[in-house]
């Protein structure tokens, strides 16, 4: 099966917005450092509503890539906690995946540390689904070693759309989505749009290589198009 | 002023007895001293005096802010650290009072007592006026205008300022001529009851002189000292692992919290030693709770740092921290308490982590993008505090990094900035969003910011600033900072 045609089937079988779903344990690269489109889309798919989000970060995921704004994160209620290892992160989110007051629990991880093996991965899922708390891991600078997630993506900024009123400004931002990894679903490549005032994905289905092309489009992007 | 000074000495900052120092409260009319060392003492500082009045007598006073309600909250233990001596102890404004009838005796007597008084309290590291009276009011007035350790000295020469009447009506006695409490004693009665017939017990010369001879009494009323939670294992032979007794004394604990209605808010578990050390762990909850489980729970990881030496055989459990905790009924529907779910798992992770790695991010009323967020502990409530006009980046560099910027026009967007050693040209960008310094907090010569919102070649978007202007005034060149990432 060729990507190609896996992109256009589930651009064509599944309802836009709604790949994410319900799924408890996803890991989610970043594919840059630096690049806040992972952090969007995690956010993106997070539960509304009045409890609050676990939000982990080790020392280095902290330091190179900030911290969370809450300004910028649509206000949601979230605990935060700085701690110093990775190690300490899997021990914590475990921890929060056993109380039914949280909404969600996010991790942010630096690199491929040791502690993050198999089994980890593995405990943090039957967790989740024990508890019914979704489980996000946000890996920055990490290769896509074992793991146990049942979805694992790598999200990258691209050029984003048209602003209605600034021609000059960027308007909604577009997120190039890979599932290369998953449990229930077709692996495949997406463009997604962010529409910020409604907080919805929609992935765009009219995408070709052409209007791609028409910004500074990176030539990955072609080929996987 | 001697906390203040053991505080400052605990620092290693205290500053030299020679040096007049003076503690200070905001008054009416400009900050007043409140208390001093003795070195301002003798240059002439009084209490109640404006500051710029004292500075004037003493140009190198040093000043520093007073802290009234931690004087009031140490006032209350040490007199609660006073019942060492008789079962009857208050706080009694600046000062403590102790109804010694019948207790004297066991110190060796009236003066003996009195020694002992001073010499504690010196130890503990405070100055003290004592005196003994036969009324309340007797002692008050001899302990502040009498001779050192008066015992039941006369208070006929005393100045009427010694019979606790506010400031307005001492001043009327003495434009009256009645300077001590002897002469005004000498008053008729009548004329005195008629004079201030309508005045209440402050303003009322009359009553205060009934209190200090005890025609009035005045019965002493001592608070409760707070009861004691606390739970004992005492043990056959030494052991080395409290694990097997603790869910009993948790049991037992809460048994006793639930009885008198209260949740305990910080447990401390002691161990004492057979060579007559005692170990102690402490463990804090983000609410009160009175469940043995989860106070249980709380200790499971931490028992191992106790450092048992050759074994202990007595453990105790005592609830430090207290709080009134009603009993709560349990939903009907069958559903959990989120909020105390909430509150254990705080506590999980607390114990775990510390308390200063868990934090909850809430809005604060601010333009500048740092400020307009605190880190206030969990389960604080959300202030209402409106969400900004214009887009926020879903991440912030804290602090900003610098980063080196090719631009157009001085007042434009960047062309092209190195961040990182990466060179990033601007493809799109939106602003400037200008942000001024906050004049009330910043120091002056801060300088304004313009934010941009800019998008490089790969489709990154950041948050960018320039601090200042070319021709403000205020330095150099502006320079240019990265604060953010949107998404």
């Amino acid at each position: 099966m060729s990507r190609s045609s896996a992109f256009h089937r589930a651009l064509t079988d599944r309802p836009p917005g709604d790949i994410a779903r319900g799924v408890l344990l996803s890991e989610v690269f970043a594919e840059r450092t630096g690049d806040a489109a992972a952090l969007g889309f995690v956010l993106a798919h997070l539960p509304r509503g009045g409890k609050p989000v676990l939000w982990l970060q080790d020392r280095l995921s902290r330091r190179e890539t900030g911290r969370p704004y809450l300004a910028g994160s649509g206000q949601r209620p979230i605990l935060l906690m700085d701690l110093a290892r990775p190690a300490d992160v899997l021990i914590a989110a475990e921890e929060g995946l056993g109380c039914s007051a949280l909404s969600a629990v996010v991790a942010e991880i630096w690199g491929d540390p040791a502690a993050l093996s198999f089994t980890a991965t593995k405990r943090l899922a039957m967790r989740a689904e024990a508890a019914g708390v979704p489980c996000w891991l946000i890996r920055h600078g990490g290769s896509a070693d074992l793991s146990a997630a049942r979805d694992r993506w790598r999200v990258g900024s691209r050029p984003s759309a048209a602003d209605a009123d600034d021609a000059q400004a960027p308007g909604d931002p577009r997120w190039h989505l890979d599932l290369f990894r998953s449990r229930d679903k077709q692996p495949g490549l997406w463009v997604a749009q962010h529409d910020r005032a409604a907080d919805r994905i929609s992935l765009s289905a009219a995408v070709s290589d052409g209007t791609l092309a028409a910004g500074a489009t990176p030539a990955g992007q072609r080929a996987a198009g | 002023m001697e906390r203040w000074q053991r505080a400052q000495h605990r620092q290693g900052s205290a500053p030299p007895d020679d040096l007049p120092h003076a503690l200070i409260l905001d008054g009416p009319h400009g900050p007043v001293v409140q208390a001093a060392n003795r070195a301002a003492w003798r240059a002439g500082a009084a209490q109640g005096a404006r500051v710029v009045d004292m500075r004037a007598l003493c140009p190198d006073l040093q000043v520093d802010y007073a802290d009234p309600g931690g004087d009031a909250a140490a006032l209350d233990r040490l007199a609660l650290w006073a019942r060492r001596w008789c079962p009857w102890t208050a706080v009694d404004g600046q000062g403590l009072i102790l109804d010694t009838t019948g207790s004297d005796h066991l110190w060796g007597g009236e003066a003996a007592m009195l020694e002992d008084i001073e010499a504690r309290l010196s130890i503990a590291g405070f100055s003290s006026r004592l005196a003994l009276g036969e009324t309340w009011g007797a002692a008050w007035a001899l302990a502040r205008c009498g001779p050192v350790r008066a015992i039941c000295a006369d208070t006929a020469a005393l100045p009427v300022a010694a019979l606790r009447l506010d400031p307005d009506t001492v001043l009327l006695l003495h434009r009256l001529g009645l300077k001590t409490i002897g002469a005004l004693a000498a008053v008729p009665r009548l004329s005195l009851a008629r004079r201030f017939a309508r005045a209440d017990l402050p303003a009322n010369p009359l009553l205060r002189l009934d209190q200090v001879t005890g025609h009035l009494a005045e019965p002493l009323a001592p608070p409760l000292a707070p009861p004691v939670f606390r739970s004992l294992a005492r043990l056959p032979e030494p052991i080395f692992d409290p694990g097997q007794h603790l869910p009993a004394l948790c049991t037992d604990l809460c048994a006793q919290l639930s009885f008198a209605g209260m949740g305990a808010r910080r447990l401390r578990l002691s161990v004492y030693r057979t060579d007559g050390e005692m170990r102690r762990i402490e463990v804090a909850m983000a609410q009160a709770s009175r469940e043995p489980r989860h106070l249980g729970f709380l200790f499971r990881d931490r028992l191992e740092k106790i450092d048992a030496g050759y074994g202990f055989d007595l453990i105790s459990l005592d609830s430090v921290v207290t709080e009134p905790l009603g009993v709560v009924q349990a939903g009907l529907a069958g559903g959990t308490d989120q909020v105390l779910e909430l509150s254990r798992l705080l506590d999980r992770l607390t114990v775990r982590f510390g308390a200063g790695a868990i934090s909850q991010p809430l809005p604060q009323a601010s333009h500048i993008p740092e400020r307009a967020e605190t880190h206030a502990s969990p389960l604080t409530p959300r202030p209402d505090v409106p969400p900004p006009q214009s887009e926020r980046p879903l991440r912030l560099l804290d602090p900003a990094e610098e980063v080196r910027v090719l631009y157009a026009v001085p007042e434009g967007p960047p062309a092209q900035f190195q961040w990182r050693r990466q060179t990033h040209r601007t493809v799109r960008f939106a602003g400037p969003e200008r942000i001024a310094p906050e004049w009330w907090q910043d120091k002056p010569g801060t300088r304004l910011r313009d934010y941009f919102k800019v998008e490089d070649q790969t489709g990154r978007r950041f948050w960018l600033y320039r601090e200042g202007l070319h021709d403000d005034g205020r330095g150099g060149d502006p320079r240019w900072f990265l604060h953010g990432m949107f998404a």
